[in-house]
């Protein structure tokens, strides 16, 4: 099978994070992923996408999915075209800390970088482009 | 998401089926907060739960924290793909699953 890209825009509001999991689902079951893999990217894409929606301002976000089918990783590219946020710009809570210390908040992202094999921010003009790459292994 | 909910004397439990994410956790918080006065014994069963992600460990936190004054929290049939968001977290070391 070759490489291919698909996408998908959808408008900024948090139901959405349901047609975005669907669409990657579909899309990479030819590819039978992983349960667990499956399941982290569907956290991936809760994560970004709800943080695009609570912050970012912007009217709809753009989904990008690549999948290398030599090396069975996907790619999926978030493009949002709100305030300019690098989300991986901020320190990783301290995980060691009791409940009572605990901060409610920070954990999405951080979750993001632990459970996906890449991350990566870059400004494209006015646009933000957030992307994670995963095996399906 | 499904919860199911029993309510005993001062024992609690609650099993949750499907994804709890950013949609569902509203529901799961609206399912606690503020019912926790006199429950000592709070249960979740993750038996049918598939998915976890930040939003529904932020409910599980202001649980645990509810529950470390007045009594104790368990969750229990939790699946490996759960765990695994539980330690890269840290909360496997908050939460109590047996």
């Amino acid at each position: 099978m070759q490489d291919w890209v698909k996408e998908i825009v959808v408008d900024s509001k948090f139901e959405n994070v349901r047609t975005l999991t669907e669409f990657v689902e579909n899309s990479l079951e030819p590819y039978h992923p992983s349960h667990k893999a499956l399941m982290q990217i569907g956290v991936a894409i809760d994560e970004l996408f709800s943080n695009v929606v609570r912050y970012s301002g912007s009217t709809n976000l753009k989904l990008i999915l690549n999948v290398n089918a030599d090396v069975l990783t996907a790619k999926l590219t978030f493009i949002d075209e709100g305030v300019e946020y690098n989300p991986l710009s901020k320190s990783d809570p301290d995980v060691t800390l009791s409940a009572e210390d605990r901060k409610i908040g920070g954990l999405g992202v951080f979750l993001v970088k632990k459970i996906m094999d890449g991350v990566e921010y870059k400004r494209d003009g006015h646009k933000n482009v957030l992307t994670v790459v995963k095996k399906l292994t | 998401m499904k919860i199911e909910k029993k309510v005993d004397a001062s024992n609690m439990s609650l099993a949750l089926e499907g994804r709890l994410d950013t949609m569902t956790a509203p529901l799961l918080e609206s399912e606690i907060q503020g019912k926790l006065d006199g429950v000592t014994n709070l249960e979740f069963n993750f038996a049918k739960l598939t998915y976890i992600s930040s939003a529904g460990l932020r409910v599980l936190l202001a649980a645990q924290k509810i529950m470390n004054k007045q009594g104790k929290m368990i969750i229990k049939n939790v699946c490996d793909e759960i765990k695994e968001i539980f330690e890269v977290t840290g909360f496997s070391d908050i939460l109590t699953v047996v």
